[in-house]
């Protein structure tokens, strides 16, 4: 029998998985250990493991990203936990001007095995301090590794190998993917941190799709299904590294690519990712590549004008069309922002 | 104590004369590094380093050839990095400003103010959870207090009672910037004082009163396991990144320096050690020390430069 569980407990089994194999793991950050316990990912741990691994910090990103630096040189295993991605802004200088070139600078001699958690926020209103992504400024930075699971099994497999990994990683966690189900193994399996993963096998045109995208890819490949049109889809999961050869592989069955990001697709990881393509594939492409991403703005709070702000499954149908030459499918049946329906806030 | 003497005094007196092979040879352009001198912190460097054990940590800044010396007392492999050859602490990938010696103790040394203060936190956080009885040190200047990350890292370690020892060294300018143009308050220590920590203090530039200090310092936070916190008086002799002095610059006055020089952590530290020991064997020291300094410099100039591979490695380990 298969086990469904949801990529809130996946997270959660990692964590609490890894603290009981190696007592060197411990989690913290602003309000790891309250009673909502970072949306659920958190529960039981503070009560296992007590709080000298699982503890609450003042509001001190940057300091406590610091600290995160010199417990992991020493030998400790830090998971720094942010509830929102926006509040490591306050973290650039520790992330970026030391954590980042530690292992650089030491020639290997000193390790950084250190996680950084962050939550991205959609929904409810969270207006723009509270939704943004940034895993192409963190995937900029040489020396940070940056992962996006999309599946309950990648979250649970990349956070155990992220958590065993001698690197600082960044590991980006949507919040509406928390309340989605899949099959996750029962064991502490590893994921690996680099290469993206085909989630659905197509013919037609391949979506590379990054951490929530995955959801709305695969809404929009049913769609086209019934309109005789079979999507490719592609886990992004690593952003770096990044490894090219899966979607470079799916390009040359395809000739036709997408690439559906969770942010702002100016000089963002669509750029890099078209730009790589096209270095290796430029003669087979059918079409140009497109990128779909957050619109041009700041997040904006109203339910209406959020809808226009972040891309959706319709937006890939609407390329996909395109690149295809096909006439618009009528999507008036059809039912789109499910989750949006869903999510109750309050944060 | 005549051997704590010696002792102080030889770290001393290497930190003065590494940095004047510097000044000496700066000019000649084969050492391609911003140089960001210590002479006239050397007795804060000596006395503090001194007063730890070996498995203590210390972490300073891009002004850490002092720390360097006292706390890894090696000449060779920090010659060659300031050369920028494979020898060297980083086999020449950090230059002057990332001085690195795990082995030794000094754990982080960073370019951009106040960046290594947390991480110090981090490593005295894992001594206290391993609770393997080391003491982490960090080195700072008055320009660190300005950034928020001092206070929010002063009030972790503080709530945490965690086994650091916070040090500025404060010489009263932020690269050229005054106090009076940074700071909304009169003292720094009496500002940290309102913290839960022990906050020790002294202009002092004999290398004895801040030994003992440090120990009295140490000694405190073992009976009631508050954080440290020492303040430091000190004069830059030399220009904020260079060799020279920049007194024409007009921005400090040259009758500063010249009272700090009466009372020159390394003279004052010398004439009690010809007190103690005599001219002769002093000088003796001196050219023992002058002599390691000159071999350094040349294994240094002789030693390769690093593989360009190198450039791309250790980005991942």
């Amino acid at each position: 029998m298969k086990r469904m569980i949801t990529y809130r407990e996946a997270l959660n089994e990692a964590i609490i998985g890894e603290m009981r194999r190696d007592p060197r793991v411990f989690m913290y950050g602003i309000d790891v250990a309250d009673h909502k316990r970072t949306f659920g990912s958190g529960n039981g741990i503070l009560e296992e493991f007590g709080n000298s691994r699982c503890f609450s910090t003042p509001l001190s990103e940057c300091s406590m990203t610091g600290l995160g630096l010199g417990a992991a040189l020493s030998g400790l295993r830090p998971i720094h936990v942010h509830m929102r991605v926006d509040f490591l802004i306050l973290a650039m200088n520790e992330l970026t001007n030391m954590i980042a070139s530690f292992s650089y600078g030491s020639c290997g001699k000193m390790k950084v095995p250190m996680v950084i958690r962050a939550v991205i926020g959609r929904g409810w209103g969270q207006s723009w301090q509270h939704s943004k992504t940034l895993h192409s400024w963190f995937a900029h930075i040489p020396g940070l590794k940056v992962v996006m699971p999309s599946r309950p099994s990648d979250a649970k497999g990349m956070l155990i190998a992220a958590i065993r990994d001698d690197n600082p990683v960044i590991f980006i966690e949507h919040r509406w993917l928390y309340d989605v189900v899949g099959e996750v193994p029962e064991e502490a399996l590893t994921e690996p941190l680099v290469g993206s993963r085909v989630i659905h096998s197509g013919k037609d045109a391949t979506v590379l799709a990054v951490s929530w995208m995955n959801v709305e890819a695969l809404q929009a490949a049913e769609v086209l299904e019934k309109h005789g049109i079979s999507l490719e889809i592609i886990d992004a999961r690593s952003i770096s590294p990044f490894d090219d050869t899966t979607i470079i592989d799916s390009i040359k069955k395809t000739g036709h690519l997408i690439v559906a990001d969770y942010d702002w697709i100016h000089c963002g990881f669509g750029a890099e990712v078209a730009t790589r393509v096209y270095e290796k594939c430029m003669r087979i492409l059918k079409s140009p590549i497109t990128r779909i991403g957050f619109a041009e703005a700041h997040c904006p709070c109203s339910r209406p004008l959020e809808v226009k702000f972040y891309p959706s499954a319709i937006d890939i149908i609407r390329s996909v069309e395109k690149k295809l030459g096909l006439s618009e499918i009528d999507l008036a049946q059809e039912e789109f922002y499910s989750y949006e329906k869903k999510f109750k806030g309050p944060f | 104590m005549k051997e704590l003497n010696i002792t102080l005094y030889k770290t001393m007196y290497m930190i003065r004369k590494v940095e004047e092979k510097i000044q000496a040879h700066y000019l000649e352009n084969e050492m391609k590094t911003p140089m960001h001198m210590s002479m006239g912190e050397e007795a804060i460097a000596a006395g503090v380093c001194h007063a730890l054990k070996p498995e203590d940590q210390v972490l300073g800044s891009y002004r850490s050839h002092g720390i360097y010396i006292a706390k890894v007392q090696e000449t060779d492999k920090f010659f060659a990095e300031m050369y920028g050859k494979v020898t060297g602490t980083s086999q020449g990938k950090a230059g002057s400003m990332h001085l690195l010696a795990p082995e030794a103790g000094l754990v982080c040394t960073s370019a951009i103010v106040g960046s290594s203060i947390p991480v110090a936190i981090g490593f005295a956080f894992a001594n206290k959870q391993t609770k393997n009885g080391r003491i982490t040190t960090v080195f700072f200047g008055d320009g660190a207090v300005d950034e928020g990350v001092f206070w929010e890292s002063l009030n972790f370690a503080c709530l945490s009672k965690l086994p650091v020892v916070f040090i500025c060294e404060d010489n009263g300018f932020a690269v050229h910037s005054p106090v009076s143009e940074r700071h909304g308050y009169g003292s720094i220590a009496e500002i940290v004082r309102k913290f839960d920590c022990s906050v020790f203090q002294s202009d002092s530039s004999d290398v004895q009163v801040i030994y003992n200090l440090t120990k009295n310092a140490l000694k405190e936070m073992s009976n009631n396991n508050k954080p440290v916190f020492l303040y430091f008086k000190y004069y830059r002799y030399l220009e904020h990144v260079g060799v020279f002095d920049d007194f024409k610059a007009g921005y400090r006055p040259k009758e500063d320096f010249e009272k700090w020089l009466k009372v020159d952590p390394v003279c004052m530290q010398r004439k009690k050690l010809v007190r103690l020991i005599n001219e002769g064997k002093v000088a003796s020291l001196e050219k023992e020390i002058e002599d390691r300094i000159n071999l350094s410099k040349t294994r240094a100039q002789q030693a390769d430069f690093p593989d360009a591979r190198i450039a791309c490695e250790d980005i991942y380990i």
